[in-house]
């Protein structure tokens, strides 16, 4: 799919902000699936810092706004060209060694509950058994926007049954690691889901490491790996480690955030 | 048990002893005593009351000072500097290793679910390669002596190894309570430790520094117990002593707020640990840190000593593998030993352990102070049934080693002089080049018999003497 991505973050301070430094993970990973035509990233009144690609692959990239400022806009706006590669990360370059995505977080420890799910699955191999416990998340955790809050952890998550693609990926990496296999979270953009309909809003989901195939992504609140009509920007162990956004800034007042996201296809 | 005394070789005192031993037989009891007193009022005086090593406890407690130094012949030395550097650059190898291609792991070396499911190991810094590819700039490397040419190595600290201020003030209260003995002894100085701390950071600022670079420590802020020592340190090697408030990231790199406007920064000596360092890549919700310092550190911006993630390197079950590490880096033999260890996440280890609890120390793996520690001969059987059922609860954060016969130095006591048990702490220095300066803290345990020097369970400090020829 040709792809036309615009995202735009807009915070507004109830009292003006000093020093802001923000940590950017908003650049479409290079992989087999997907290729990027243009890619701008601007944040209102900043300076663009340091950019460098980490060890899973990221492109990583600092903005420092020295303010005063009442209102910053982080500004997104690209071309891409995307490809089914069956969920399949192939040629992606990245040197950290997927053991390391055996450690849990707070977010995605398992509880007895989650343990006993991941009990639950059977699979001929890994990836049967990726594939079978990504439905098992799909049956436990109905799609259900305003019931859980960015720090719902996957134990919380399970036991509420209910949530949306951030607990989903919480609980399937949850029970992935507790069968021995490396998950991570990935964050990123959906043009639709598989209905048709649009899907105006950021979007996340796991990825799974099964010997041989290497990363496989999996979309457990949509059923399905992600294909064309997904765009993968970042990862990490959870939602907040893989966060597109981390930022902190001098300043005592409320913060307000306002996002809006547009994936649209592009005619041919 | 017995145990080596460092003063004696049989019933003669060692040559290196033989100038103290007169010093101490012809002193006074009323001299020692107004002595005593004297270093205990320069010590407060000074204001030098931290625990050691960050154990914690009673931060304004005076850590007791024992006037009779240790001392080590040239040649004594000479083989223990050897042994301390080859360990420093096996441990920097292994460090460039594993954040980088992990060739010991794949030779099978070392298991790789040691390190890459280590908590220590941050998987941010992977591919990072720090300036001149050194990851732990100060090691300091606990040593216990068993006989005259017996050494080993208890433990690695690649972090942030406190105490280096106790080694400095040691000597210089000697020097200035008792000048006649530095006449009349050929004693290796000490003093140029900060001189040359500051060469070593200096020698691993960034590509991008152009000018000479300019240096800070960073530290948590007074309410840390090490404190003292890090103005201490500001204070020597002539840099500022800054808080992560003092610190921020502007565009591509760090700068300090002064009065006369910032000053860009190009190598940070931090002692806060890697969670608390940047809000934007470890914990969120640290206020220690500087936020962004991690993608300018990452871009090659500034140098951070020790670079984040070479806790990886010294932790308890990852020791076991240093020798290890010097044969496959280095291609050497080890200049010195490892305590034999036992990993009670194996199973033989584990029923050797559980058989012989009465007779071995078992330590958690991430423990440090003298904390959580079992010294079998030392505890009563009901001390040993508890930590048995702590051990089968989590056998995998533990280890155990034999109990070993430290040796002991001649120590001032109430009732004179008398042996006991010490260890020793010296600091190497890696950057361009790797140095040592000849001694480092020695730590005495003050009570009869004890094994444990950690200052929160009892413990002292004496000055520690390199001969020279």
């Amino acid at each position: 799919m040709k792809l036309r991505i615009s995202h735009e973050t807009v915070y507004r301070y109830a009292r003006p902000i000093r020093n802001l430094v923000q940590s950017l993970r908003l650049t479409p990973s290079a992989f087999e699936g997907q290729k990027t035509h243009e890619w701008l990233i601007e944040v209102s009144g900043g300076i663009r810092g340091p950019g460098f690609r980490d060890g899973a692959g990221d492109w990583i990239e600092g903005w420092t706004v020295r303010g005063p400022a009442e209102e910053v806009t982080v500004r997104i706006a690209g071309r891409i060209d995307t490809r089914d590669t069956a969920g399949v990360l192939r040629g992606h370059r990245e040197t950290i060694h997927p053991m390391v995505y055996l450690r849990d977080s707070d977010a995605t420890k398992a509880d007895d509950a989650l343990q006993d799910l991941a009990r639950q699955a059977d699979g001929a191999d890994p990836l049967d058994l990726a594939h079978k416990l990504s439905h098992l998340v799909g049956d436990r955790i109905a799609f259900r926007p305003g019931v859980t809050r960015s720090g719902t952890t996957a134990a919380e998550a399970l036991a509420l049954g209910e949530g949306v693609c951030q607990d989903h990926a919480h609980a399937l990496i949850s029970l992935a690691r507790a069968r021995g296999l490396p998950a991570r979270y990935v964050s990123g953009y959906l043009h639709s889901t598989i209905d048709g309909k649009a899907h105006d809003a950021a979007h996340a989901w796991a990825e799974i490491h099964v010997g041989q195939l290497g990363w496989v992504g999996f979309d457990a609140a949509n059923r399905c790996c992600p294909d064309e009509r997904y765009v993968r920007l970042g990862s990490g162990t959870d939602a907040a480690d893989a966060a597109p956004i981390r930022g902190v800034a001098l300043g005592t007042g409320a913060e307000e955030l306002d996002v809006r996201v547009q994936v649209e296809e592009m005619a041919q | 048990m017995s145990s080596y005394n460092e003063m004696y070789e049989g019933d003669r005192v060692r040559d290196p002893y033989a100038r103290l031993r007169d010093w101490v037989e012809t002193m006074p009891d009323d001299f020692r005593q107004m002595k005593q007193a004297e270093a205990e009022a320069l010590f407060r005086r000074i204001g030098i009351t931290f625990a050691v090593y960050g154990e914690g406890g009673d931060p304004d407690r005076l850590i007791p000072f024992d006037m009779m130094p240790r001392v080590f012949e040239q040649a004594e030395w000479r083989k223990l500097e050897r042994g301390i550097k080859q360990r420093a650059r096996a441990l920097n190898a292994f460090l460039r290793d594993v954040y980088g291609r992990g060739e010991i792991i794949r030779a099978g070396r070392i298991p790789a679910r040691l390190v890459y499911q280590n908590d220590a190991y941050e998987k941010a810094v992977v591919g990072v390669v720090p300036p001149r590819g050194v990851y732990s700039h100060i090691i300091g490397i606990d040593l216990v002596r068993t006989g005259k040419d017996e050494f080993y190595v208890l433990e690695d600290n690649c972090r942030t190894p406190s105490g280096v201020s106790y080694m400095l003030e040691n000597r210089e209260i000697m020097m200035r309570m008792f000048p006649q003995l530095f006449r009349g002894n050929r004693i290796e100085p000490v003093d140029q430790y900060p001189e040359l701390l500051r060469r070593t950071l200096e020698s691993v600022a960034p590509a991008k520094c152009r000018d000479r670079p300019t240096c800070v420590i960073l530290t948590p802020g007074h309410f840390n117990s090490a404190y003292y020592e890090h103005s201490f340190l500001a204070n020597l090697m002539g840099v500022e002593l800054v808080e992560g408030q003092d610190l921020f990231v502007d565009g591509e790199f760090v700068y300090m707020r002064t009065t006369t406007g910032p000053r860009r920064v190009d190598v940070i000596y931090r002692r806060i640990d890697d969670p608390f360092l940047d809000p934007l890549c470890f914990r969120p919700d640290s206020m220690l840190g500087v936020p962004g310092l991690m993608d300018v550190y990452r871009s090659g911006g500034v140098s951070i000593c020790s670079a984040p993630g070479a806790g990886v390197a010294d932790d308890k079950a990852v020791y076991t593998f240093v020798p290890e590490m010097v044969r496959f880096y280095l291609g050497e033999e080890p200049i010195l030993n490892n305590v034999q260890t036992w990993t009670l996440w194996k199973d033989d280890d584990y029923r050797y352990v559980m058989d012989h609890l009465p007779q071995l120390v078992v330590k958690e793996v991430h423990g440090s102070g003298g904390y959580g520690m079992l010294v079998g001969p030392k505890s009563t059987a009901d001390e040993i049934e508890a930590f048995r059922a702590k051990i089968q609860a989590d056998p995998s954060n533990y280890i155990a080693q034999p109990t070993l016969a430290l040796s002991t130095c001649p120590t001032f006591v109430e009732e004179g002089i008398a042996p006991r048990h010490v260890d020793l702490r010296p600091y190497c220095l890696c950057g361009d080049r790797i140095e040592l300066v000849p001694g480092g803290l020695t730590r005495v345990a003050l009570r009869e018999g004890s094994l444990v020097v950690n200052s929160s369970q009892g413990g002292g400090v004496k000055d520690t003497w390199v001969l020279s020829e």
